[in-house]
């Protein structure tokens, strides 16, 4: 069960600012997006019950290398990093065509994929080079399990799950209702730094440099603001009998009761 | 050497996220309670933390001082007991890796590694602290040479009552002129559950407080001579070897909880307003962070500088060992009480951890070689390189 997972590689959740020119800012520290994290967990667990190999396929800067270098260390077997400074300021449809340019070059039962990123937050990617590949796209999979012909997946509804099934090689997105990410182990640590890293560039993988990057992007990023900053909050720190009535004279005071 | 490579940064990191999700919100807890934290042994072991300072052939990682210091360093900064199971771990073995047979070495090194058992190390006696080479504790050969039995009581020993083996550092030789040279003790494995061997109380202390510090009483303990490590008389030499090792470790901790200390007093100072504005804008308080952040990486670099030298087999290794365990000791010392001011009446409170960091703060100036003993260590070196 060879698995491949898409692991972007994003600021520090929190720290997500826009450049000068407008485009995300990827010079502060990047880790491994969320959703990313909780697939390759996932994929691990599978490798270790099933046998097979897993890798990781990123996109990103020089900064890109420590989340790679985790996800190693949690025991991937090898990490693919594309990395082109022509690939900066690529939109939704470059980022798309570089991904599944890198794809067809890895022979794999299954991609991984996270539901959306936490900079980005668009949520088609996944789909998107599902539908170029031309492969199944299991979605939003709480659990994954291998078959005799494919895969099998569970997706949580209101009322249960629903289990779709479809034969390898396959694409599944999932979120963080796979399970949490483990640590990395010492031992995990110190063998990655064996483990090889990949790293592509435009031309290895025939596309060219005028197709994507900002010059080619379909959508532009006409300005960004800041939301107003919000006045202090009032906290309220008296014991509940006091509490009580100053919760009160808040909420009539604004008409709300 | 000011910069950490890549593979350093890799597991700072690595043990710095395990250490605020896991080990963070348990360390007012272990303070509070005083009780061994066995579920970060656990969390320990499972991680591989053990296995760093131990050789690759008896199933550690063979990892580099540097490294091993990182791992002590950022489970200190939240936790100054759980940064202390590794250091305790590596303290308790390190007489056997000096000086075990092949056999011995095999024989316990790998569960050491992997965690599965505890060490400590017990040389410290309730009548030889500083001068420990005046210790009492007996260890007497069987007619048949194939045994000992052991005589006395050792004190403040770490961990003592959890190890599953302890070094203990017994006399085997009363005569002055062994004395004099300092060959008048052995080193002995003894396995808990050695009949006569037994921990029977705990002290209660400022700090560490989960940390278990532990009197050990030997009373006709019989202890195979298969379990020395070293020759008779090696004992002496060994224990000074092991604090050439063991020190930065403890230097570690210092570092640690300094770091720990100076985070939340940062903070804090950019979020607690008075007279309308944060503290941090104050200059009386922002001279206080940067003396304190200054004097923490001051440490820090002092104890990277310490670990590669003692590495690289440096013939002064017990100098740097030394120095870097009282500046980073002193460091902790007041750099706690400097955070603890800058919190002001909320740092003398349960509410904030700095009150804990500065009681922990304390014993990283006592154990392991008061901070005065190292003074005459380095200056002792120093001058004997000048006769």
């Amino acid at each position: 069960m060879n698995i491949v997972v898409l692991l972007k590689a994003v600021p520090v959740v929190g720290t997500e600012r826009l450049g000068s020119d407008l485009l995300t800012d990827r010079s502060v520290q990047l880790e491994a997006n969320g959703n990313d994290e909780y697939l390759l967990e996932k994929a691990l667990k599978l490798a270790e019950t099933h046998g097979g190999e897993v890798t990781v396929l990123t996109i990103g800067p020089a900064g890109a290398t420590e989340p790679l270098r985790k996800a190693l260390a949690m025991g991937a077997a090898r990490a693919v990093h594309v990395a082109d400074d022509a690939i900066r300021g690529s939109d939704t449809r470059a980022t798309v065509e570089i991904l599944a340019a890198a794809l067809r070059k890895l022979s794999f039962d299954l991609a991984f994929v996270g539901a959306d990123t936490s900079d980005g937050q668009g949520g088609v990617v996944g789909a998107a080079v599902c539908v170029k590949l031309g492969l199944p796209y299991l979605s939003y999979a709480s659990e994954i399990e291998p078959t005799d012909t494919g895969v099998r997946i569970h997706r949580l509804t209101t009322t249960g799950y629903d289990v779709l099934e479809a034969p390898t090689p396959a694409v599944v997105m999932g979120t963080q209702l796979l399970g949490a990410p483990r640590y990395p182990s010492l031992r995990g640590i110190m063998q990655a730094r064996s483990k090889p890293v990949d790293s592509w560039t435009l031309v290895d993988l025939g596309i060219d440099a005028a197709s994507v990057g900002s010059g080619s992007s379909t959508t532009k990023t006409l300005d960004a603001d800041r939301p107003p900053e919000r006045a202090g909050a009032t906290f309220v720190r008296e014991a509940p009998d006091l509490a009580v009535g100053q919760l009160v004279d808040f909420l009539a005071s604004r008409r709300l009761i | 050497m000011t910069l950490l490579n890549a593979d350093q940064t890799a597991l700072r990191d690595a043990v710095r996220e395990l250490a605020q999700e896991k080990i963070a919100p348990r360390a007012a807890e272990i303070d509070q309670k005083g009780e061994f934290p066995w579920d970060i042994v656990k969390l320990l072991a499972e991680h591989d933390f053990f296995a760093a300072p131990f050789p690759e052939q008896y199933g550690g990682l063979g990892a580099d001082m540097i490294s091993n210091l990182l791992v002590i360093e950022e489970l200190s900064r939240v936790c100054a007991t759980s940064g202390l199971i590794p250091a305790v771990q590596e303290l308790g073995a390190l007489p056997l890796l000096h000086g075990g047979t092949d056999e011995q070495k095999q024989r316990w090194l790998p569960d050491l590694a992997a965690g599965k058992k505890l060490a400590a190390f017990a040389l410290t006696e309730a009548g030889a602290g500083s001068d420990a080479a005046s210790m009492r504790t007996r260890a007497t050969r069987t007619d048949d040479g194939a045994a000992w039995i052991l005589n006395g009581e050792k004190r403040f020993i770490s961990q003592g009552d959890v190890a599953d083996i302890v070094a203990v550092f017994a006399q085997t030789d009363d005569s002055p002129e062994t004395r004099k040279a300092h060959r008048h003790v052995t080193c002995f494995y003894v396995e808990k559950g050695t009949p006569g061997f037994t921990s029977p109380r705990v002290e209660h202390k400022m700090g560490i407080r989960g940390s278990t510090t532990a009197e050990l009483a030997f009373q006709d303990a019989r202890v195979s001579d298969a379990n020395r490590v070293g020759a008779v008389g090696d004992g002496w030499a060994l224990a000074m070897k092991t604090f050439e090792r063991s020190r930065t470790g403890i230097g570690a901790q210092a570092v640690g909880i300094a770091q720990g200390a100076l985070d939340v007093a940062a903070k804090y100072a950019t979020e607690r307003k008075q007279f309308g504005r944060p503290i941090g804008d104050f200059q009386m308080i922002s001279a206080m962070l940067a003396d304190m952040a200054t004097q923490t990486e001051a440490a820090r670099q002092l104890l990277y500088a310490a670990a590669e030298r003692i590495d690289a087999g440096d013939m002064h290794a017990a100098r740097w060992a030394s120095m870097a365990k009282l500046f980073c000791g002193d460091t902790a010392m007041s750099v706690t009480t400097d955070a603890v001011q800058v919190l002001g009446g909320y740092g003398y409170t349960t509410e904030y951890p700095v009150e804990r960091m500065m009681r922990d703060a304390k014993i990283t100036q006592l154990y392991e070689g008061t901070q005065q003993i190292q003074r005459l260590i380095i200056a002792r070196d120093l001058l004997a390189s000048l006769r």
